[in-house]
């Protein structure tokens, strides 16, 4: 564990930053979290409402194992104690955008404990410091609806399609000293959370919400007065609110004055905080145990399944990638960050090792650079993501046996793919057709040979003469007459022989 | 021949499969007796149409040969239960003229039963009151009458229910109970009441009091009848995470009132001093037809009864308050939204003006001991002596298979009699109150009669689930009781 030296340097002195998040994650399911109702992004308002959602009179809680689940194994992969005996909660507090009048959440007995996640603060770096950031527990809560305040000049508008959507509240320990380490801890969540699929991770529709909390201090002195600053939706915007919190809060300070404990709100136009809701006007909320529903209790078969279906988590992936397929720290941080990748890559490699008849292992690098230099270089030239690639990871590794095994050279083989991504064509048939099979037939490359050295007389005496440099230009004159066809070792070969 | 009005469950169900009679005659003959009722304010909505529809569906399936269990018996639905396209008010300004587009599982169990709807019973505004004096469309008032004339009150919050069961205003009636909401209007008005374990008739589609004590159950003027009702009622439903995944035993086939080899407990607990002398009197009678019915009597201990009352007001109130909160003035029911008001503005006019004293007594309340500071001293050692009141309970059982004690400590009292101190009025439930926190199956049936005319109860606790055990104990009272007697007609 490294300690952040991160510290912002006031008038009067240095000061350390102490961050903590509670980011909410809403769970991948196709329903709510006590509802049979859907769930669906952007659907038209209201149409995704169950009479549970909308609060309707005698309607009553029931729990959507799914969600119970995704969170169970949200909290595996952060090896975190999982509770067997859970509890849900009522808070309690009037909102139009809260239909019940309360939101059902686990404030006594959530159902995931301690857990934690390492972060690496700069992935590129195969020296970056690592740090283990704190996760104090994972609980289920229901979201709210959404107001609309443009709708009508004195009226706001209610949409509840979102109100019953199961969320994740996942709360980490202060142990954050950065924006950057701040940000690698949500993108490594972040990455987390999709490699188990119990979140899609998308901040800009909303799905992954940050509360951030920010004190400051002297560095080793107790911990100062915090603020939470309330949905923060992406990263970066994460990292500007803590910067700017925490230097606002070093200024009221240094400026002889005390942090207020409130309720901020971020404005991503001008990157500050803003003071919402002070501790004074607070809400007390009254939870207690919800008596719609029975305390929440899993047994051994249900972790069993959990834990069976959880897929190889980034850090073992990476690490893998490293030890057992050779690649650099570097290729395989990048392989493994999102687990889009990882699947494309791995998809890759399979059909690679089943074409070429040799292991994984043996395929990997090869299959890495490629994927990184070539495919990465030319869906980003298309606008296009790994997932709606033109090219399939099989049709990737057709491409690559066809250069391993010496049918095509890999200049040929930048221009089959160029082919590929338009046509969308297997590399094999565009060979074919349009003949760029590479040539290892010596006579005909004899034929050739003979017919440039006669022509290029001077050159050849020059070389015999000493200058060897000449080499490469019959090399290039060769492949230029064989349209790039010939096999270069061969050529190579009978050049050498050639002018013996 | 006899007045329909005036058979039981169980008459109408087999005269109607034997063709005495068609299902049509009793609905019309009920939807007649409804219409000249109003007197007593029992119905809050009155639907002679649904129960001609659902006759005429049971003199088809008469014909047809496809009866089933509940054809040609129309029935009185508390209208504290959705039903479709039915106001559905929970006796209340705030949801006066809300028509639900869906129908509670147990009144919808009732109509596959065969059933049909008389109309919406009145009853405490939210199932909050143990009078029927807290409803919105005022209060029920009793058949019966006291010995001086005073009107009386039918009980509650199940009012409505026991006024037309003892005026003949329907065979069977749905009721729910919280802390004695079946059993005390029963006993004031000489009907009978169960209300089963909790989790065996589902919530679902039942406006919420008290959720964790909140269970519906029948009630009708026979033991009998209350076991058909019941069977037609109980069930799992999966859209109540409460419920409980068990099969309905068939109770009206193994019905007897022959309790040799059973064991009876007294709680010694339940005869304070000053009980009231009939109230003792009656269930030292009770103690001895149960005798008479072959049952060894035992003398049991529930040493934790006194603090259930107290125990009763906070989780009662706390869940209640909770369970309000929707009534918001957003989506449905009553919004009083004042000029240039806000959402703030427009919170507290609606709920000033949809709730009553009694509701607002107890949302306070209820807001009080879960607010900050005050949880751990009210709710969480309410919690805790509520695990010891169960614990009673089970001890009890070691000893003996049903609990008789009374169901009341008095006769009906007269409207207005009780409203000047609501603590007074607390003290009605009890007796009635350790089985709901106990979440036991509980009874009350007709003993006789008070000095003054007035019908009292007798009731019997059982263990969880053995709802037959309550039935046949409660059977075995009904049948050495000999209860006949029924109020003068007036209205």
């Amino acid at each position: 564990m490294t300690e952040s030296t991160y510290r912002i340097q006031g008038a009067t002195g240095e000061w350390e930053v102490v961050i903590g998040l509670e980011v909410h994650a809403q769970i991948t399911t196709e329903s709510k979290l006590f509802s049979g109702a859907a769930t669906a992004f952007g659907a038209e308002p209201n149409t995704q409402v169950s009479l549970i959602d909308a609060a309707m009179p005698g309607m009553l809680p029931v729990p959507n194992m799914e969600c119970i689940r995704q969170a169970v194994r949200t909290g595996m992969a952060i090896e975190a104690q999982i509770n067997k005996w859970s509890r849900f909660d009522r808070k309690n507090y009037f909102y139009a955008d809260l239909p019940q009048g309360y939101q059902i959440s686990q404030l006594y007995h959530p159902l995931v404990g301690e857990g934690q996640i390492e972060v690496i603060l700069d992935e590129k770096d195969p020296n970056s410091p690592r740090k283990t950031i704190g996760v104090e527990r994972i609980h289920v809560e229901q979201d709210a609806g959404k107001l609309m305040h443009d709708q009508h000049p004195t009226m706001s508008y209610v949409d509840l399609n979102r109100s019953g959507v199961a969320l994740m509240e996942i709360v980490s320990r202060p142990d954050m000293r950065s924006p950057a380490e701040a940000g690698a801890y949500l993108s490594k969540l972040r990455t987390i959370l999709r490699y188990v699929g119990s979140c899609d991770g998308n901040m800009d529709q909303g799905s992954m919400r940050a509360d951030v909390n920010v004190s400051v201090r002297r560095p080793g002195e107790e911990l100062g007065t915090r603020t939470e600053t309330k949905n923060v939706n992406s990263v970066r915007f994460v990292m500007q609110a803590i910067e700017h919190e925490a230097n606002r809060q070093v200024d009221v300070l240094e400026a002889g004055g005390k942090i207020v404990q409130e309720t901020r709100l971020f404005d991503p136009d001008s990157g500050s905080t803003r003071s919402m809701r002070s501790k004074e006007n607070a809400h007390d909320y009254r939870y207690f145990p919800d008596p719609d529903l029975l305390p929440l209790e899993l047994d051994d078969a249900f972790l069993e399944e959990c834990r069976a279906s959880l897929p190889e988590l980034p850090g073992a992936k990476l690490k893998r990638y490293e030890e057992e397929l050779g690649l650099s720290a570097y290729n395989a941080a990048v392989l493994t960050a999102e687990a889009e990748t990882a699947r494309w890559f791995e998809e890759l490699l399979s059909e690679g090792a089943k074409a070429q008849k040799k292991s994984e292992a043996d395929v990997a690098k090869a299959s890495a650079n490629w994927l990184m230099s070539e495919l990465f270089g030319a869906l980003n030239r298309i606008g296009r993501h790994l997932d709606d690639s033109p090219v399939t990871p099989a049709q990737g590794a057709e491409l690559l046996a066809l250069v391993a095994d010496g049918t095509i050279s890999g200049t040929i083989a930048k221009q089959v793919f160029e082919i590929m991504l338009e046509t969308g064509d297997a590399a094999g048939k565009i060979v074919e057709e349009k003949g760029l099979k590479q040539t290892s037939d010596t006579g005909a490359i004899e034929a050739v040979i003979s017919k440039i050295l006669a022509d290029n007389g001077d050159k050849v005496e020059q070389y015999k003469g000493g200058k060897e440099a000449l080499f490469g230009f019959f090399v290039g004159q060769t492949m230029k007459a064989m349209q790039g066809k010939a096999n270069p070792q061969i050529v190579n070969e009978l050049l050498k022989k050639a002018l013996a | 021949m006899t007045n329909l009005t005036d058979l039981t469950v169980a008459e109408i169900r087999d005269g109607v499969a034997g063709g005495d009679f068609s299902a049509r005659e009793v609905a019309s003959a009920f939807n007649v007796a409804v219409a000249d009722a109003r007197a007593l304010n029992a119905y809050i909505v009155e639907t002679p149409d649904h129960a001609l529809a659902a006759a005429d569906q049971a003199d088809a399936d008469r014909a047809s040969g496809t009866l089933k269990p509940l054809s040609g018996v129309p029935l009185g639905m508390k209208d504290l239960f959705a039903t479709q396209g039915v106001q559905t008010s929970a006796a209340s300004k705030m949801l006066e003229g809300f028509k639900p587009e869906y129908e509670s599982t147990v009144s919808g169990k009732l109509w596959d039963a065969g059933a049909g709807m008389l109309g919406k019973l009145n009853l405490d505004q939210f199932a909050m009151g143990s009078s029927n004096e807290s409803s919105y469309f005022g209060s029920v008032i009793s058949p019966w009458k006291g010995a001086d004339g005073a009107q009386l009150t039918p009980g509650g919050s199940s009012g409505g229910s026991s006024a037309a069961l003892a005026a003949r205003l329907c065979p069977g009636a749905t009721g729910t109970d919280t802390g004695g909401s079946i059993r005390q209007p029963a006993a004031y008005t000489g009907t009978a009441g169960i209300k089963p374990t909790y989790g065996r008739c589902s919530r679902w589609g039942v406006v919420a009091f008290a959720s964790s004590l909140d269970q519906p159950g029948a009630m009708a003027r026979t033991v009998k009848d209350n076991a058909i009702l019941l069977e037609a009622m109980a069930g799992f439903d999966a859209k109540d995470a409460t419920s409980l995944d068990l099969p309905v035993p068939n109770w009206e086939a193994a019905l007897s009132g022959d309790l040799k080899g059973k064991k009876v407990g007294i709680p010694k607990e339940y005869r304070p001093d000053g009980l009231n002398t009939e109230i003792a009197a009656l269930w030292d009678k009770g103690v001895a037809w149960l005798k008479d019915a072959g049952a060894e009597v035992v003398e049991v201990s529930l040493p934790h009864t006194k603090y259930a009352l107290a125990t009763y007001y906070i989780i009662a109130p706390a869940e209640a308050s909770s369970n309000l909160a929707r009534y918001d003035g957003v989506r449905y029911g009553l919004r009083n939204l004042p000029d240039g008001a806000g959402l703030q503005d427009m919170y507290a006019a609606t709920r000033a003006e949809g709730f009553g004293d009694e509701v607002k007594r107890r949302i306070l309340i209820g807001t009080y001991v879960l607010s900050a500071g005050f949880y751990d001293a009210y709710y969480t050692q309410a919690g805790k002596v509520r695990t010891l009141i169960q614990q009673d309970f089970m001890k009890a059982f070691e000893q003996c298979d049903v609990l008789l004690t009374p169901t009341a400590p008095s006769a009906a009292f007269p409207l207005g009699g009780n409203n000047a101190d609501p603590l007074e009025m607390y003290l009605n439930d009890v007796f009635t109150v350790p089985a709901s926190l106990a979440g036991l199956p509980a009874m009350s049936v007709p003993g006789g009669l008070s000095a003054d005319g007035l019908p009292l109860g007798l009731q019997i606790i059982g263990r969880p689930l053995d709802e037959q055990g309550v039935l046949n104990a409660a059977l075995a009272l009904e049948e050495r009781a000999g209860f006949t007697a029924r109020a003068e007609k007036w209205w």
